[in-house]
């Protein structure tokens, strides 16, 4: 990663200039927008599969304390929202815009976060361990084979019809019904998902994206939220 | 956008441009211990092409062959690798298909390509 180290060195002098806030220490995770995935090169030569996620700005829409609100969260807005009903608005009001996404990230310290804050990428720092969470891409209505890493049927032999077939769905007059629970064909996919022991490979608070080491749940352009690990 | 463009990764090492049939040196750097230095590779580029207008993808490779104790040895190299010094063209081949996979069924006199002048 020697050019990229250096891009980066490069871009921080710039960051300078157009003054990236501290990230509260806190923190524990941002939403995102995941950008797409490339290849990353280590200094031994080493390729990497990273995905690029644009990680904020969010905006601190509400800080939720312990007194009034029986634990303490900080609640955050990503994407500007167009439209908003009324009562949505008022929520948004003293946060100066208003967001189509918005989710709480418990926080042990509430000292650091005021409403309207701006988070950035430097939320996380390099090589920090990572969740992600998103709505893993919908995969229509898929056969057993697919979906649950069903065999099928053998593929010679006289076999007709029976090349992705499920098989038996259990026994014969007792129970004289199927399981609850069996697994067969049916919507796969479209649903949250979590992808744990990921890592941070690269992050820049000024272009505002972080590369993370692996691939993460979703389609490009989707929102996923991304969590610091213990 | 994608991350290649947000990313605007280049080669860091020289490379000539080169085609399929010509025959480059790939040097690299490999480490020994503690001790780097440049290991030369010669042979038929038989996958891939590196044009000065184009900058390769991140992930892009291309694959040399070479014939070296009378084994045949290809190895793929990485555009992008760190490891990656430089590739020189020492002969231009003339051929007739990008991929010159033909010419791991060959041997001795049947595997030359002809040079580009």
């Amino acid at each position: 990663m020697t050019t990229e180290t250096q891009d980066r060195a490069e871009e921080s002098v710039v960051a300078d200039d157009i003054a990236v806030p501290e990230a509260p220490e806190s923190m524990p995770g941002l939403l995102g927008r995941k950008v797409g995935m490339t290849t990353v090169y280590d200094d031994s030569g080493r390729a990497n599969a990273v995905t690029m996620v644009e990680v904020g700005p969010c905006v601190v829409t509400q800080v939720k304390t312990e007194q009034r609100d029986g634990y303490q969260a900080v609640q955050v807005g990503f994407i500007r929202a167009k439209k908003t009903n009324m009562p949505l608005r008022g929520h948004f009001e003293r946060a100066g815009g208003t967001y189509q996404h918005v989710q709480e990230f418990k926080v042990s310290d509430l000292g650091d976060y005021e409403v309207g804050q701006e988070l950035r990428a430097n939320v996380f720092s390099l090589g920090d361990a990572i969740k992600v969470t998103g709505i893993s891409k919908g995969k229509g209505f898929a056969g057993g084979v697919k979906r649950h890493g069903f065999a099928g049927g053998p593929k010679t032999h006289g076999q007709s019809d029976r090349h992705r077939a499920p098989g038996s769905v259990g026994a014969g007059t007792a129970p004289g019904r199927v399981w609850p629970g069996t697994r067969m064909a049916g919507h796969m996919g479209d649903r949250r998902v979590t992808t744990r022991g990921l890592s941070v490979e690269g992050v820049d608070p000024v272009k505002n994206y972080i590369l993370v080491k692996g691939s993460v749940p979703g389609a490009r352009n989707s929102v996923v939220r991304i969590e610091k690990q213990g | 956008m994608n991350p290649t463009e947000i990313l605007k990764t280049r080669p860091t090492a020289q490379i000539d441009e080169f085609q399929p049939g010509d025959t480059v040196t790939v040097n690299m750097v490999i480490r020994e211990g503690d001790r780097e230095r440049v290991q030369a590779f010669q042979g038929n580029v038989i996958v891939g092409r590196y044009r000065d207008d184009k900058i390769p993808n991140p992930g892009s490779t291309f694959k040399v062959r070479r014939v070296s104790y009378g084994i045949g040895v290809e190895r793929i190299v990485p555009f992008h690798s760190p490891t990656l010094e430089s590739v020189k063209v020492t002969r231009r081949g003339k051929v007739r298909r990008s991929r010159l996979y033909y010419l791991r069924g060959l041997t001795g006199r049947h595997a030359r390509i002809k040079e580009r002048r």
